[in-house]
């Protein structure tokens, strides 16, 4: 099959007068892990909710589209898709087994191919059948029942799965392990994967692309990298990683890079590709990761910014350095630790130093629409 | 049998209110005919002259009114408020202790609930009768206070005032006790030791903490004490007699060998009006308690 | 947790179960006794029991109580429950309006939901008998069996219908084979205590009943008023085993297996 799977066509939907979703569009191609990552009350689960048929778009509120066909109003059962729900929703009246079979029944499976099919499908989230497969959901650990869950989704070989935040519930260590689980099931299986999650670190590991969400609105769509390194606005570099934030005015513009002055005088540079007029307001991100800090009098080669030190934080395998510049912003640079015990830092609080970056690393943020 | 059903799903699924009130439908035509339009029509009952032999004539009198507000039904009147304000009380003071017990018991919690709920649901006559097999002249009570030679003749405990009112907190003493116990429930035992860590001595930790968070309880438990001790009827019936008439017993004498419709249906609404005041008390003191919370 | 529960406060919880039980536990004590009057212990007898049988009026007072029992409790079950899902589980506006409406047999005083009835009874010149007796006591209980049936309903995580139907179960399907099987519990624990009401009830039910239409405890009030005798003692302890087990089988239906809720 060619073409994509899932689409988007500006699609709205209101609740009680307020849009929950506002004129989103994505297409989604066969076999990808597509992530809507977002925080809470951003529109995320109202577009899966809308995916899965349980809402219908606004009247006039465009298309949903899925394996070609508009779906708008056919409800869940008449739409080839599966789900994982946040609570796992597993029948607690009926056991594993029964759980696991439940969409099979409704397909109307002949009872042999139902029990051979439910025993694979149990295997393969590893969970052994013989001894899970009569038991109630509520004699099962958190991580077992997302098992549970996932095994009665992907029995019925559904050619899309949509999982609402299924790992929100586990601890942190289980949590990375169904991560990696997740995404080989979602490559050896060739489904198509429907990922929404508040948790910006999950969503960068698993998926091929993300599309980020705020305020109803689709804030950016993009694999991992491109969301991380190119935010799009400030939403997005705030949400996704930490970024230092810097404004100015445009007064020129050389060599492909704009120079920005800052309110207090200093002045900048920061790559763009096309020119901006001058005396126009611009914002700015910037990684930790691409900030360092160097004594003044250091040649910076690039962006210099003076500035004290403020503080040392510990991290780990990171260290982060924060500055105060002289009006008052705060920067934070990370350094990889090169063990404090043996070679520590030498800043310390009160230290005069520059805050030193490349033009190439600097984004320019667009406005964010309201 | 399901054939219409499907469908009827189905076209109700993007409509959640058309499904809320076709469910809804049947059960409140229901209450609607058979609770609201009688009450309706003993409002209009209660403005026409008596019938008589029973029922009324066609008209429109004040009389009945006129009939309620004598000093001897007033002093009925008095006598319901004074019998049901004591059972009210005396419930709280017996209940609250059994709702902190059990709200403390452990495994026990279950089975000392279900003690509680048994009486509760438990007929209201057997239980009166108990009551009057206890007290009467040759019941255990007198048999025993003779056998010990305390008394020489029994003692007659019933008719009297104290019957009715003791017959009243036994009836409903298990109001009282499962609201408060709910709210004892929900109480998060940390606060307690929070207030210990504080400072608070015990008794001030019931005073400062549990008292005060309990309070949904004790009010919604003393309205459901009182309400039905206000329109109680077989209570002073059996252990009371004329001379302890409540409300009750002056409705039910109407719409028997008195024959005055128009009266017991005012009788009635006098009734209901101080159902009225307490509810509309008890939904102030609620709101309020969840303003001081919010 | 802080403290022990004082003693007094124990020995005041002890008397209040005494005094609870005590007298039903006499009153059922002395069905068994063989002295017809006093209060000595005159030996075991089931001579009270058996008079019950050859008494007619007593017969058919239970025939009557088991139709109207079983009668009210199948019509008001099953408008409870449908009420309750209307109620539970659907965005709609009127809902304080129903709240209030289902609260109202509630709190209105048995006496005037007896007579109000009485009244339209009258006017509607319906013949008292069991037709009527069963409406009064479906009119009071639609109420509890709606509050019971709610109740279960939303400790049921909202997701399981809509996960059955992702998996292929149309609307039906889903709510029969998903909802219902969660909710028997809080139907039958609702119908047992609509029965028990039923069983149980006397000031209403007097009121509206007609002759040859006499209820088990419309019975024992009479008895009660002409002569306290030890039959008495004995059809107390019937009617007080009957409800004490419905009682206990609704009891065991709502706590056991409640349905997992959404945490």
């Amino acid at each position: 099959m060619s073409g994509p799977v899932v689409a988007f066509r500006n699609v709205s939907k209101t609740f009680n007068g307020s849009k929950a979703v506002r004129n989103i569009s994505f297409e989604i191609q066969p076999g990808e892990f597509f992530s809507i990552l977002g925080p809470s009350g951003c529109g995320k689960t109202t577009t899966l909710r809308l995916l899965a048929g349980f809402e219908s778009p606004d009247d006039d509120g465009g298309e949903v589209r899925i394996l070609d066909k508009v779906v708008n109003h056919a409800r869940p059962y008449e739409r080839n898709i599966s789900m994982v729900f946040q609570n796992y929703a597993l029948f607690p009246h009926l056991s594993v087994e029964q759980n696991v079979a439940f969409g099979l029944e409704r397909r109307g499976v002949a009872k042999a191919e139902v029990a051979s099919r439910v025993k694979a499908a149990l295997e393969g989230v590893r969970l052994a059948p013989e001894t899970f497969g009569k038991r109630a959901p509520s004699a099962l650990s958190g991580g077992q029942r997302q098992r549970v869950a996932l095994a009665r989704a992907l029995v019925l070989q559904p050619p899309i799965l949509l999982l609402d935040e299924p790992l929100g519930a586990l601890d942190l260590k289980l949590r990375k392990e169904m991560q990696y689980e997740l995404k080989q099931l979602n490559r050896r299986l060739g489904i198509t994967f429907v990922y929404v999650t508040h948790d910006q670190e999950e969503a960068l590991t698993m998926s091929d692309r993300i599309a980020v969400m705020d305020n109803a609105r689709v804030a950016q769509l993009g694999s991992p990298a491109e969301i991380y390194e190119r935010p799009r606005t400030a939403f997005v570099a705030r949400f996704i990683g930490e970024s230092n934030f810097l404004s100015g005015t445009v007064v020129g513009f050389e060599g492909g890079q704009l120079r920005v002055r800052r309110d207090d005088g200093t002045e900048f540079r920061a790559a763009a590709t096309e020119e901006r007029t001058d005396g126009g307001k611009v914002h700015v991100a910037l990684r930790p990761e691409r900030l360092r800090f160097v004594p003044p009098g250091h040649d910076a080669d690039g962006n210099a910014l003076p500035g004290k030190i403020k503080a040392v934080v510990y991290r780990g395998e990171m260290l982060h350095v924060r500055a105060t510049l002289a009006d008052g912003t705060d920067m934070t640079a990370a350094m990889s630790n090169e063990g404090q015990l043996r070679l520590p830092v030498s800043w310390k609080e009160g230290d005069p130093c520059l805050a030193a970056f490349a033009a190439e690393d600097v984004r320019i943020l667009e406005a964010e629409a309201s | 049998m399901t054939g219409w059903m499907v469908p009827w799903f189905r076209w109700s699924a993007r409509k959640p209110g058309a499904r809320a009130w076709s469910l809804m439908g049947p059960g409140l035509l229901f209450l609607l005919v058979f609770f609201l339009g009688p009450l309706a029509f003993m409002l209009g009952y209660s403005f026409m002259p008596r019938g008589i032999y029973g029922g009324v004539k066609p008209g429109f009198t004040f009389e009945a009114y006129k009939t309620f507000f004598q000093p001897l039904y007033l002093g009925v009147l008095w006598r319901t408020v004074v019998y049901s304000v004591v059972c009210t009380v005396a419930c709280l003071g017996l209940g609250y202790p059994v709702a902190y017990v059990i709200s403390r018991a452990g495994q026990w919690k279950n089975m000392l609930m279900f003690l509680v709920i048994l009486p509760f649901w438990t007929s209201f006559l057997v239980r009166t009768f108990a009551m009057m097999f206890l007290m009467r002249d040759t019941g255990l009570i007198n048999t025993a206070l003779i056998g010990m030679g305390l008394i020489d003749e029994p003692i007659a405990m019933y008719p009297t005032s104290f019957a009715v009112m003791l017959g009243l907190i036994y009836g409903f003493l298990p109001f009282m006790i499962l609201p408060i116990y709910t709210s004892l429930e929900k109480l998060d035992h940390s606060l307690l030791e929070a207030a210990e860590v504080l400072g608070a001595k015990p008794w001030e930790r019931f005073t400062k903490v549990v008292l005060p968070l309990s309070m949904p309880g004790v009010v919604a438990g003393s309205l459901l004490v009182f309400i039905p001790a206000l329109g109680s009827y077989l209570t002073s019936d059996l252990l009371g007699g004329s001379k302890y008439d409540m409300i009750g017993n002056i409705i039910a004498r109407q719409f028997g060998a008195g024959n005055n419709w128009p009266f017991g249906s005012a009788a009635s609404f006098a009734m209901m009006g101080l159902v009225l005041i307490a509810v509309l008390a008890y939904l102030r003191t609620r709101d309020d308690a969840a303003m001081g919370n919010a | 947790m802080a403290g022990r529960t004082p003693r007094w406060l124990l020995a005041i919880a002890g008397a209040v179960y005494v005094f609870l039980h005590a007298p039903l536990l006499v009153l059922v004590a002395f069905s068994f006794n063989s002295s017809k009057y006093g209060a000595s212990w005159e030996g075991f007898t089931l001579e009270w029991y058996g008079r019950l049988l050859e008494r007619a009026d007593i017969m058919a007072a239970l025939k009557v109580s088991l139709i109207v029992g079983l009668g009210s409790t199948a019509i008001s079950t099953l408008m409870g429950t449908m009420l309750a899902l209307g109620l539970a589980r659907h965005r709609f506006s009127g809902r304080t309006f129903v709240e209030s409406l289902l609260y109202v047999p509630i709190v209105t005083p048995e006496i005037v939901c007896g007579i109000s009835l009485l009244i339209l009874f009258a006017w509607m010149k319906l013949q008292l008998g069991i037709s009527t007796i069963i409406i009064a006591h479906v009119a009071f209980n639609i109420s509890y069996v709606t509050i019971v049936v709610r109740a279960r309903l939303e400790g049921m995580d909202k997701n399981l219908e809509e996960a059955a139907m992702i998996l292929g179960a149309n609307e039906f399907v889903a709510f029969w084979k998903v909802t219902v099987p969660q909710l028997w519990p809080g139907i039958i624990s609702g119908a047992l205590l609509a029965f028990t009401m039923s069983f149980d009830d006397f000031v209403i039910t007097s009121l509206v009943s007609g002759p040859g239409s006499s209820t088990l405890p419309i019975v024992v009030y009479t008895m009660v008023r002409k002569n306290i005798e030890p039959s008495i003692n004995a059809i107390s302890t019937i009617i007080l085993v009957v409800t004490s087990v419905m009682i206990y089988a609704a009891d065991r239906l709502e706590r056991r297996d409640a349905p997992q809720g959404a945490r």
